[in-house]
């Protein structure tokens, strides 16, 4: 359903990302995982169509992605800047649905459904500014939920919360979206998150960012915090891909190009 | 408090003969006076003729500076070539504007609030300007990522993003216009106004009249800006309390 071809993107003389093909599945949850300045958000930006890339193509059901697609829905990592302060939790999740040509009361509607889904629905009326970061974020999903995107994208969706409301939003997205066969892009520098998370953790190179890895995660479902993380096969493929982002791995590098 | 103090200084210097009243009227004598203007029907026919050049040199103000500085805010090379123009406009003291204007407009109102306009332009203008340029750009991507055009854009992020700036400059363009106008009919005369009468009272000596109106005029200055200040903290929480959040 998303399809990268050879997709590079260069600023001035500066390559982000290079030669990056990638095929995602009709309801896979894919996680992209990298060190640091590996050109994550440049491909994040390109996908999303809010950057043209240099070189390359996405495809999104079939389709290239010119400018910004309206079945795609971006959930971005700094929440206090991604949500209107001067809307309501209700009318920030229900100002995407003007795109579908939904109604006042249909929006609130679609809009409360999925603050509730997320555990908000008390809390609809309240302010981003009076709410938590974690209830934030919840929002910003709760948005994405809302705009029922054939494609959800998250950038680094749970960087900025601390340990246990990162643990709650990693089990709330694994649910939800189970629960809506949503297919995912994650694009995170955490390793334990892109194993937890992911169907298949996806490893770029540092920049010029190029895939250097692409491991199908074979745990059980649904997954729990404590009890996948103590399985031995959970431990391996932390550890591998623990490996591929530090570089170490230069056989596998070898390997897949 | 200070107010108060000053007045019953003034009071005191006046009935002791340290000021000659003649010159300075006693407080008390003001203050009857305004009262008295309060419900005098030839002095609210002035009133009512500066408030009306007022209210519609601020509107007119709005219409002009805020599509503008929305214009020039969005549009980069735009603000680059009419920056000299500003630049160069900016610093003309309007009442050096007024000799040209009663020049060009024949009717005193419209006289009167093209130089209201042209004062109060640039606070709402240059505020809009730093109000569109200071938004934060994650939050315009994020309306594009949802597959919104720049016309979205510009009235769902840009406009509500800048609205504590730009009212902040309505607020100083409300002051601004309110001197304007009263200068331009001071200087300028005329049939109707507050500045007319103020200067009427002033040929026919009576101190106690001039001030007594010049004290209404103050009075309405800080009316109208305490009320913008609190419309503005109602229906900016957000910003407020955001900046709050940031200090």
């Amino acid at each position: 359903m998303l399809e990268l071809v050879d997709l590079t993107h260069s600023y001035g003389a500066y390559r982000a990302i290079d030669r990056i093909n990638l095929t995602v599945k009709q309801g896979e949850v894919v996680c992209v995982v990298g060190p640091s300045g590996c050109g994550k958000s440049t491909l994040l930006r390109s996908i999303a169509g809010l950057i043209k890339p240099s070189g390359g193509a996405v495809l999104l059901e079939g389709r290239p992605v010119e400018s910004t697609p309206d079945n795609l829905a971006v959930v971005f990592q700094d929440y206090s800047r991604s949500l209107y302060p001067w809307l309501s939790a209700l009318a920030n999740v229900g100002l995407p649905l003007r795109r579908r040509g939904l109604d006042r009361k249909a929006r609130d509607e679609a809009a409360m459904a999925a603050l509730t889904e997320v555990g908000l629905g008390a809390a609809a009326a309240k302010f981003p500014w009076e709410l938590s970061g974690g209830m934030q974020q919840r929002v910003s999903i709760a948005r994405a939920l809302a705009y029922r995107p054939s494609l959800l994208l998250m950038d680094e969706p749970f960087g900025s919360v601390d340990a246990q409301t990162r643990e709650e939003l990693e089990d709330l997205v694994l649910r939800v979206c189970a629960h809506h066969g949503m297919t995912i892009l994650l694009i995170t520098h955490d390793v334990d998150e892109s194993v937890y998370v992911g169907d298949r953790v996806v490893v770029l190179s540092k920049a010029p960012g190029t895939v250097v890895g692409d491991l199908t995660v074979d745990l059980p479902g649904p997954r729990d915090q404590i009890r996948t993380r103590e399985l031995d096969a959970f431990v391996k493929l932390r550890a591998d891909v623990g490996r591929m982002v530090r570089g170490i791995t230069t056989n596998h590098e070898m390997e897949t190009r | 408090m200070g107010a108060t103090g000053l007045l019953v200084v003034l009071e005191a210097a006046g009935r002791t003969g340290l000021i000659d009243t003649t010159f300075l009227p006693l407080t008390s004598t003001v203050l009857g006076r305004a009262a008295e203007l309060a419900v005098d029907g030839e002095f609210l026919g002035h009133a009512l003729a500066s408030l009306e050049a007022w209210f519609w040199a601020l509107a007119l103000t709005i219409a002009i500076a805020v599509p503008a500085g929305l214009l020039l805010g969005v549009a980069r090379p735009a603000e680059v070539a009419a920056r000299p123009l500003i630049e160069f406009l900016r610093p003309i003291p309007s009442v050096a504007l007024i000799p040209l204007t009663i020049m060009i407009f024949q009717n005193p109102v419209h006289m009167r609030m093209s130089v209201a306009v042209y004062a109060a332009t640039w606070p709402v203008l240059i505020n809009t300007i730093y109000g569109v340029r200071d938004v934060d750009p994650l939050a315009k991507e994020t309306l594009r990522s949802f597959g919104f055009g720049p016309g979205a854009t510009v009235f769902r992020v840009v406009l509500p993003s800048a609205a504590p700036f730009i009212a902040t400059g309505v607020r100083l363009a409300a002051s601004v216009a309110i001197i304007l106008v009263v200068t331009a009919e001071v200087v300028a005369g005329g049939i109707a106004g507050i500045g007319v009468f103020i200067s009427t009272a002033g040929s026919g000596n009576r101190v106690d009249l001039m001030i007594a109106a010049t004290a209404w005029v103050g009075l309405f200055g800080i009316a109208v800006n305490s009320l913008l200040v609190a419309a503005e903290k109602r229906l900016f929480r957000w910003h407020h309390s955001r900046m709050a959040g940031v200090s």
